[in-house]
């Protein structure tokens, strides 16, 4: 038998064993599940059922910025301050899959050295496998399985793609957007959309010049955002960036911009309590639930539009698709009469 | 629906300074298809061990080069014994003497491969290792 099957195969016939021993936190059986999710599946299906009444307990904190801002050093001196307060942490950081040969080369551990082995940390490093958005298709699943394991924090980086890293937003409760100083355009170096998905700004690598500009130049992008009397998250900003209830209590959030050095471990305690008033705030005024529900009909429509589709699939056959790709080609048939002909021919309309 | 890729865990541990070699083959690793996590300089075996457990590794890869093989790798596969990982398969890069490279394979290091050694041999066994039979 091969590494690969005597490692895997046990997984098949006793993965109600395997989620009880992830459950009780063992980190094998954890290592094990996030594998399983990745492969995804009926398994994997069935899996996440089990630990699904288990999860919903984690602050889930997404760290996002363009390559090299620091995000893995950030993340590594974040986790150090929550081992100090006594809280066990999972991270999963995300790179690239190489489009040419479908391999990646896992990188963000060099940077979490100091926490290899501290077993209340664990660490799972994750390809994107083909999905654009900076997570891989997996990484929601991976979180559930962390979560349902007892981590109270995890915290998740993104690939540093620079661009449309909009998937994390969705993942976490909390996103921690990363900027640095750059020489020169500081300004089109903030990518517009990165305000949107924002709970919190951070400017990383304080130390070096440039690092204000930064600050000021994002603080005048949030007052223009405001200004306009922006949703954010379901929340909506006046002028002020603040909307008060008849209470006079806060309603709405405005991202605060912080400077940290994660190469000195500086600033990060102060990031830390951003996190947690984020956390509060989202717990006192409802916002949770609502990104809660929000992120729930998100996964339900995903699942049934997937599950929709392969069964639709199962019932049309090929030559059908091939041939009606052709009559399309041909100007014989347009693209919605021939999948309304398809849909009403599959039978899954019937009743 | 169903997507396997082989992991591979590559360290470099001891206390010689420079990790060209293991990074090379680290990309090359990469370039074959496969996903390698790459922990860098001074791993310790305990570092190591406990990094082929979280990322659910089929094959840990040491580079070596400070001739202290002998107390570290004898360790690392101990300890992945005691964490129940003896399904994964020990490669050895390194420049390690002919009467060392009995006793380690004797101890189950799958591979070991001196300087100038083809990157495509490296990728093959790999391959063979973990899809074989
Ligand atoms: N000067 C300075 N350098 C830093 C700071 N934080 C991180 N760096 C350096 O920036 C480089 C990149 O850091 P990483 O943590 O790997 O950045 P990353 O965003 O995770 O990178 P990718 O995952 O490749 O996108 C490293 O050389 C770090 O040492 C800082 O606060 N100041
Ligand atoms: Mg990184």
């Amino acid at each position: 038998m091969s590494a690969t099957s005597r490692r895997r195969g046990p997984l098949i016939a006793s993965g109600t064993e395997t989620v009880t021993q992830a459950l009780a936190g063992e980190r094998r059986a954890i290592a094990r599940l996030i594998s399983l999710m990745e492969r995804g599946g009926a398994e994997a299906r069935q899996v996440l059922s089990q630990l699904h009444p288990h999860t919903g307990q984690a602050h889930i904190v997404g760290i996002t910025g363009a390559p090299g801002t620091g995000k893995s050093t950030l993340v590594a001196e974040m986790a150090k301050v929550y081992r100090r307060q006594g809280q066990s942490v999972g991270i999963v950081a995300v790179d690239p899959t190489s489009p040419f040969s479908g391999g990646a080369f896992l990188g963000d551990r060099i940077r979490m050295r100091e926490l290899a082995t501290d077993r209340q940390v664990f660490i799972r490093s994750m390809a994107t496998r083909g999905s654009l958005g900076g997570l891989a298709r997996a990484t929601a699943d991976a979180v559930h399985v962390l979560d349902a394991s007892g981590y109270p924090v995890i915290l998740v980086e993104t690939v540093g793609a620079g661009q449309s890293e909009v998937d994390i937003a969705r993942v976490a409760h909390t996103t921690i957007v990363l900027q640095m100083p750059a020489s020169g355009d500081e300004i089109q170096a903030i990518k517009a959309g990165i305000l949107e998905i924002a709970d919190i700004l951070a400017v990383n690598k304080a130390d070096l010049a440039g690092a204000d500009n930064i600050v000021t130049a994002l603080q005048a992008m949030l007052d223009l955002g405001s200004a306009r009397s922006e949703w954010h998250h379901g929340q909506l900003l006046d002028a002020e960036g603040v909307v008060s209830d008849s209470s006079g209590e806060q309603l709405s959030w405005r991202p605060p911009v912080l400077k940290t050095c994660a190469l000195r471990g500086e600033g990060v305690e102060e990031l830390l309590a951003a996190v947690q008033t984020h956390w509060q705030y989202q717990c006192d005024t409802g916002v949770r639930e609502y990104r809660e529900r929000e992120r729930a009909n998100d996964e339900l429509r995903r699942i049934l539009r997937h599950d929709l589709m392969a069964r639709l699939l199962d019932r049309i056959a090929d030559t059908d698709l091939v041939d009606t790709v052709e009559r399309i080609v041909a100007r014989e048939e347009d693209p919605y009469s021939a999948a309304e002909r398809l849909i009403a021919a599959s039978g899954l309309e019937a009743g | 629906m169903a997507e396997t890729k082989i992991r591979v865990l590559i360290a470099k541990p001891g206390l010689d300074g420079h990790d060209r070699g293991a990074k090379v083959v680290a990309r090359a690793l990469r370039d074959a298809g496969m996903e390698v996590i790459y922990i860098g300089l001074r791993q310790t075996p305990e570092m190591i061990v406990e990094a082929a457990l979280q990322e659910d590794v089929d094959v840990v890869g040491l580079s070596i080069l400070s001739g202290a093989h002998m107390a570290i790798v004898p360790r690392v596969i101990h300890l992945l014994e005691e964490y129940g990982l003896s399904n994964v398969a020990v490669f050895l890069g390194g420049i390690i003497p002919d009467e060392d490279v009995l006793v380690l394979r004797e101890l189950g290091v799958r591979g070991i491969y001196g300087p100038g050694t083809f990157l495509d041999d490296i990728v093959q066994e790999i391959r063979r290792e973990v899809t074989a039979h």
